[in-house]
């Protein structure tokens, strides 16, 4: 079976458990909705939560990230399939996008419902622009993030300790999405001083991380998850 | 050798053409029993017909089917598991201690389909500490210490699986 046939396969087996178990609906919206809440209480000023507000968009969604990439080894891990599938001779990089387009299927998703969250408590308000460069830096940044959260996620299915290992270790190297992203996305809201010709270039920093990601993934995930195994 | 190829040179084709089932059952728990057998058989390909002929070999058609796995008990799970390694057209099954978890119901069905299985073609190694359950199961029986073969307790060798 070719890779890119594995791809399909495992994302929609991904997407098909969460539609099933809920847990995005069911216990990451709700972490995330109460992250925003919780930073509309600490700032408390309309114009200073305007600015912010894509940056706490993003803190949010790599918050709640956590959590869906927890879920999605988890699943794996509960029963044996992740080695089982390495044992029948699954392709790893099948097995790695699959998962992390399911992924990023998800934080898309969660990423939409957090910005209209973010124009109903922040009162941000958004002319349509920038629509453009705003999905296509969620775009950008929901692979980069789906690609690395799985990369990741593999490394520390199969240690002890992995839900605090995870957050140690994945939160650092996402800074570069975080920072991307905020940019790009207040370019596109026309907040702070970035113009829309600089978000197209955090947009191009989000594009390009993605695709290392996506190449150092792809040699490395079957590997990694070999050895944890 | 194994199944005609090398294991270090070819070790992927191997694999495909291995089915192995350990203490666990390798199933995903929240989709149904019919989605995680579908699932491992589209790992090499099979049709939606050789999916149902697993289930059904299984026991496990009917309402059954769309009953998610982890409302299942052990000894449906490891039914579900074989179903799986069934659909992947599995050449030769690596079982290791197959009867562990399992009630002695759970135990003689067991047995029960790897007799059929291996009627109908397959082959098997089994792993187990229970030497009169395994040696009901077996034509050959070694006993193994360290990763080496010790001794034969019955049959003969007839060339590599």
């Amino acid at each position: 079976m070719t890779s890119f046939a594995v791809t399909k396969l495992v994302a929609a087996k991904d997407l098909r458990i969460e539609l099933r178990s809920r847990v995005l609906i069911n216990q990451v919206l709700p972490f995330a909705a109460i992250t925003m809440v919780l930073f509309a209480f600490a700032l408390d000023q309309d114009d200073l939560l305007v600015r912010v507000a894509p940056g706490l968009v993003w803190l949010a969604t790599l918050f709640s990230m956590l959590v869906v990439v927890q879920r999605s080894f988890a699943v794996e891990a509960g029963d044996g399939a992740l080695d089982a599938l390495r044992v029948a001779g699954v392709p790893a990089q099948g097995i790695y996008f699959g998962k992390a387009a399911a992924l990023a299927v998800q934080l898309l998703v969660l990423e939409t419902l957090l910005f209209a969250a973010a124009f109903v408590l922040y009162s941000s308000r958004f002319d349509g622009a920038g629509v453009f460069l705003l999905i296509t830096s969620a775009l950008a940044a929901s692979c980069g993030l789906g690609l690395v959260g799985t990369l990741y996620g593999g490394l520390t299915t199969g240690t002890k300790g992995r839900e605090s290992l995870l957050p140690l270790l994945l939160l650092p190297v996402v800074a570069p999405v975080l920072i991307g992203a905020t940019r790009a996305t207040e370019a596109a809201l026309g907040v702070g001083r970035i113009s829309m010709q600089e978000g197209w270039a955090w947009v191009a920093l989000l594009v390009t991380y993605a695709l290392l990601f996506g190449i150092g993934g792809s040699i490395g995930f079957g590997p990694l998850v070999d050895d944890t195994a | 050798m194994v199944l005609g190829l090398d294991l270090v040179e070819q070790r992927e084709a191997v694999r495909s053409r291995v089915g192995l089932l350990g203490h666990s059952n390798g199933l995903y728990t929240d989709l149904t029993i019919t989605e995680n057998v579908a699932f491992w058989g589209a790992t090499v390909g099979a049709s939606a017909e050789e999916v149902s002929a697993a289930v059904e070999r299984m026991g496990l058609a009917g309402r059954l089917s769309d009953v998610p796995v982890r409302k299942l008990s052990a000894g449906q799970r490891r039914r579900t598991a074989l179903a799986c390694l069934i659909a992947r057209r599995a050449e030769l099954w690596l079982l290791d201690e197959p009867h562990a978890g399992l009630d002695a119901a759970g135990r003689d069905e067991l047995d029960t389909v790897l007799r059929a299985a291996t009627a109908a073609g397959a082959m098997m190694i089994v792993a187990s500490h229970e030497m009169e359950r395994a040696g009901a199961l077996a034509t050959r029986m070694v006993e193994v210490a360290g990763g080496q073969i010790r001794g034969q307790i019955r049959g003969q060798e007839s060339g590599t699986p």
